[in-house]
């Protein structure tokens, strides 16, 4: 009876509780380590990016690994969320006192905006199919970026203003600007923090797994693998491909608004193709439909490049190096193999240390 | 007549977009991966033309050729180290490896030849052309550009169609497996396919810098997605196709930056594409591919 | 067997389902691919429980019949009613949901779920809950998994197929995949199934125990079945009505005994024999 309770709890821990564990484990010892001051101002600066660039590649995988079509822009829908997020907190600031109540609100309207710049983009592009649904993506991407470059918003007692032209066409009495053009939000009010960051993830986390975890995301998942067979059992394929699709969108628009929040400004510039590019790098490298993967490759990736700084100018061409590497020792048969041989060298020492270590217990 | 200015710009930058599409879209119809890397290879070849013509003081003809045949090895030193490894391996990984591939020439031209911005020389001299007494002027740099795409155009053509290795290019992209079957040499066929694209990027990388000469080590990006875009809407795998799609996205974008919008130009160009490809999914000339069920 | 009997549209289904509006009539389907007519005046009926056979050479379009009543192709001439209802304009999924399921002769099941995933798959219109219930866990979503998990076991168990549940449907081997095909179809609560080939790749063994289950699993769940197949013990043994396909054509329709021995159907497998 015991051992079978042993195998239940490995199994759980192999699975998605195994998922929570590490996020929340991972969150009480950060915490500790910076109540106790030790971990560098530099680290402590990237912990509410990390959390954001953890519910990008969360999601992305919802898009990449659990429906199967490749998203070359999934950085806009973090725009979006960042720009309507931020908007939002600041248009509320005289309204609602409480800062955490504002990113809150600011959360939800980024991911609200966000899900439906998913529809827009989603009903159109999912009709399409592989690479060129992977292109698509793309140019929504720019295009979203480009038209953001161009928008001014302020707010005075009269309310929100916009404008497509600059920051004096606004016509403002007095008050604030949001938006301004190319230099994107500026003046924000950092209301992000690492527990909001910590308290996003988890939401991510249930959205995802329990999502994939239900008849939605078996739908989902049979048409990625046979979208001919899904639809000969009776399934809706457009709906479940824009049901993921939006889902991905939506947490991608709430990570944007956490993002922006941590820094005083922000330009749509930020979100730009190689965001998209760099979360689907988080994606892959931590495996397509591995959730785990998924967030421990975002936040080592995240942290790779601060930790590379000894190296200075190479730093980005290590990582570059790293990413070739990592590809082509996961996929190639060259690469395999010396997985194998690796692994069987490590095993024969684990197997040694192992059989010195009961030697000792008896 | 400003009309006809515009036009003639748009082909010339079109003309450049294109000889770019080229290099994806032949890439493409072959090994079946998006080489996201060949965006910077244009701007290596723009580089070491700039070294050879500031540094050595060469002729421009020289600096060309000089750009071409590095071009030419990089291209085939990627090729063998980077993709032909993962030849059988899913889609996605070769994509990601080319992002890899990308950053890496991206952060070697940022260690090599600093972040500053160089300025192109002048490849092409003369005054251009002069029509209707002066009201449209045509470029030498225009000219040129739009010379070098169809000489480029017409070549490639022949060469795929009279050639025995282009006659191997077309078997290995219609079906990898048989094409071998009969003998063709797959792994070789591929590397000539990415010896042409970079040899072309490196012309390109010349004519680019020569139109608009600042040169960084994110030169090569920008229009590296909008020739990859350009070769999407003219039907990727197809080279007439490329050449169609590069020069509409060049006039589509010279006409939006002059009657529409200069900071909206970029947004206007992609949605073309957008609606383009939703009309036709798979682009102007691309062809339908039915799944036998 | 139940004897055959004419009925008004030229075709024949066993007695016993006679006073039934049939499940499935096609009358005229027809499809043409660029000009190139591949099936053609193509008119059948199958009556309520009925298991029917669709023969003929390779290359006679036997597989584009399936894909016409499911509507992978839409057809360009005639139409098929359903239970007594046109299928016009329905697509595949409305098609299934109207009562057809199948199997597919390249054998597409959803390789990287499990093999109870895919019979859930299967299940899908029949445990309905919101995305939103699934996400929260809200009460029905737990009864209706636990519903949609007893009833996978009880269809995996037809093939006792329970143990495997577990597995990746990708990683079965291939007669289990076959079978694993036929319990997702037969999940969806179709009145007709279809099956593209069952027993292709079997050994005659597992060809028997097949069409023991076939014929089981038309009287347990009262159902029509009509099979694509090439093994002729197989298509002689269970099936009471026979159609012979050729160049897109019905030559011939009826029971075992008289498809054996009609001459058209022989030329057509084996050739004219030469006269004179």
């Amino acid at each position: 009876m015991k051992k079978f309770n042993k195998q239940n709890l490995i199994k759980a821990l192999k699975g998605n509780a195994g998922t929570y564990l590490l996020v929340i484990a991972a969150y009480i010892i950060l915490q500790l380590m910076s109540a106790g001051d030790m971990i560098s101002s530099s680290l402590e600066g990237q912990l509410v990016p990390i959390c954001a660039y953890v519910v990008m590649a969360i999601s992305l995988n919802l898009t990449v690994g659990v429906l199967g079509e490749l998203s070359l822009g999934h950085a806009s829908f973090m725009s979006v969320g960042a720009f309507t997020g931020v908007i939002t907190a600041m248009s509320l600031s005289g309204v609602i006192p409480m800062g955490g109540v504002r990113l809150l609100l600011a959360m939800i309207v980024g991911a609200i905006f966000a899900a439906i710049f998913g529809v827009i983009v989603g009903v159109p592009v999912l009709r399409l199919r592989g690479d060129y649904l992977a292109i698509v993506t793309l140019a929504f991407g720019e295009i979203i970026k480009n038209i953001i470059n161009c928008l001014y918003v302020g707010i005075d007692a009269n309310g929100l203003h916009l404008s497509v032209t600059d920051a004096e066409s606004l016509n403002m009495d007095g008050g604030t600007v949001i938006l301004n053009g190319p230099m994107g939000a500026v003046g924000i009010n950092k209301l992000s923090g690492f527990t909001a960051g910590f308290l996003l993830v988890i939401v991510c986390l249930v959205v995802v797994l329990n999502f994939v975890n239900s008849r939605s995301g078996r739908a989902v998942m049979a048409i990625r693998d046979n979208v001919i067979a899904a639809e000969s059992v009776g399934i809706n394929v457009t709906r479940y491909r824009l049901m993921a699709f939006v889902t991905s969108a939506a947490l991608a628009g709430a990570a944007g608004a956490l993002y922006a929040m941590n820094y005083s400004t922000v330009s749509a510039a930020k979100f730009n193709f190689n965001t998209s590019i760099l979360v689907l790098v988080f994606v892959v490298l931590g495996g397509l439909g591995n959730i785990r993967g998924s967030i421990i490759a975002a936040a080592a990736l995240t942290i790779l490049p601060e930790l590379l700084r000894e190296f200075s100018d190479y730093r980005m061409l290590v990582y570059a190096i790293v990413l070739i590497v990592v590809m082509l020792m996961a996929n190639s048969a060259g690469g395999k193999r010396i997985q194998l041989w690796l692994g069987d060298k490590f095993r024969a020492l684990f197997g040694k240390f192992a059989k010195r270590n009961t030697a000792k217990g008896e | 007549m400003t009309f006809l200015t515009y036009l003639i710009s748009g082909i010339s930058l079109g003309s450049v977009y294109a000889i770019i599409a080229l290099g994806y879209t032949m890439v493409y119809g072959i090994a079946k991966m998006l080489n996201f890397a060949h965006g910077d290879v244009i701007m290596v070849g723009a580089y070491i033309a700039y070294c050879v013509m500031s540094y050595l003081g060469l002729s421009p003809i020289v600096s060309v050729i000089a750009a071409m045949i590095v071009c030419t090895l990089l291209g085939i030193i990627i090729e063998r180290l980077a993709y032909k490894p993962l030849r059988s391996a899913a889609s996605l990984a070769v994509l990601i490896t080319a992002i890899g591939v990308s950053y890496f020439l991206q952060n070697s031209a940022l260690l090599i030849w600093g972040s500053a911005t160089k300025i192109f020389p002048t490849v092409v001299a003369g005054d251009g052309v002069s029509l209707f007494g002066g009201q449209v002027r045509i470029t030498a740099v225009a000219l040129t550009t739009i010379l070098t795409c169809v000489v480029i155009m017409i070549a490639l053509t022949m060469f795929i169609k009279m050639t025995k290795i282009g006659k191997a290019m077309r078997a290995v992209s219609e079906d990898k497996g048989a094409a071998q079957l009969m003998g063709i040499n797959v792994n070789g066929t591929i590397s000539v396919t990415f010896a042409i694209g970079s040899a072309l990027a490196a012309i390109a990388g010349v004519l680019l810098c020569s139109a608009y000469p600042n040169l960084m080590p994110t030169t090569g990006s920008l229009p590296g997605i909008k020739a990859f875009t350009a070769a999407v809407f003219g039907g990727i795998g197809s080279i007439p196709g490329a050449m169609l799609g590069g020069i509409l996205l060049g006039i589509i974008e010279i006409f939006a930056k002059a009657y529409i919008s200069t900071q909206l130009s970029d947004a206007i160009v992609f949605a073309v594409l957008i609606i383009v490809l939703l009309v036709k999914p798979t682009g102007l000339l691309g062809k339908q591919i039915h799944e036998k069920v | 067997m139940s004897k055959l009997v004419p009925v008004p549209s030229k075709s024949m289904i066993p007695e016993r389902d006679l006073g039934k509006i049939p499940v499935l009539e096609t009358r005229h389907l027809g499809i043409e691919f660029g000009g190139l007519t591949a099936v053609s005046e193509f008119d059948m009926t199958i009556g309520r429980t009925e298991i029917a056979g669709l023969i003929g050479p390779n290359g006679a379009g036997k597989t584009t019949v399936f894909n016409l009543i499911t509507k992978v192709y839409q057809p360009t001439h005639g139409t098929t009613l359903l239970n007594g209802i046109d299928t016009y304009a329905m697509n595949t999924m409305q098609v299934n949901r109207a009562g057809i399921a199948r199997t597919f002769q390249n054998i597409r099941l959803f390789q990287k779920m499990s093999v109870e995933d895919n019979v859930k798959v299967g299940l899908h219109n029949q445990t309905p809950y919101t995305m939103a219930e699934g996400v929260l866990r809200m009460p029905r979503y737990w009864s209706k998994e636990r519903q949609a998990h007893e009833r996978a076991m009880e269809l995996l168990s037809l093939f006792h197929m329970e143990d495997m549940a577990d597995v990746p449907a990708g990683s079965l081997p291939y007669g289990a995949q076959r079978r694993l095909e036929i319990v997702r179809a037969l999940a969806t609560n179709p009145s007709l199934l279809l099956l593209d080939e069952p027993a292709a790749g079997m050994n005659p063994s597992e060809t028997a125990e097949l069409m023991e289950n076939i014929r089981h699993i038309r009287d347990t769940f009262q159902i029509a079945i009509m099979l694509i197949e090439h093994d002729m013990s197989l298509v002689m043994g269970i099936c009471e009505g026979i159609l012979v396909l050729n160049h897109g054509k019905i030559i011939a329709k009826g029971t075992p005994q008289q498809i054996q021995n009609d001459p058209v159907v022989i030329e057509a497998y084996l050739g004219k024999k030469k006269e004179g």
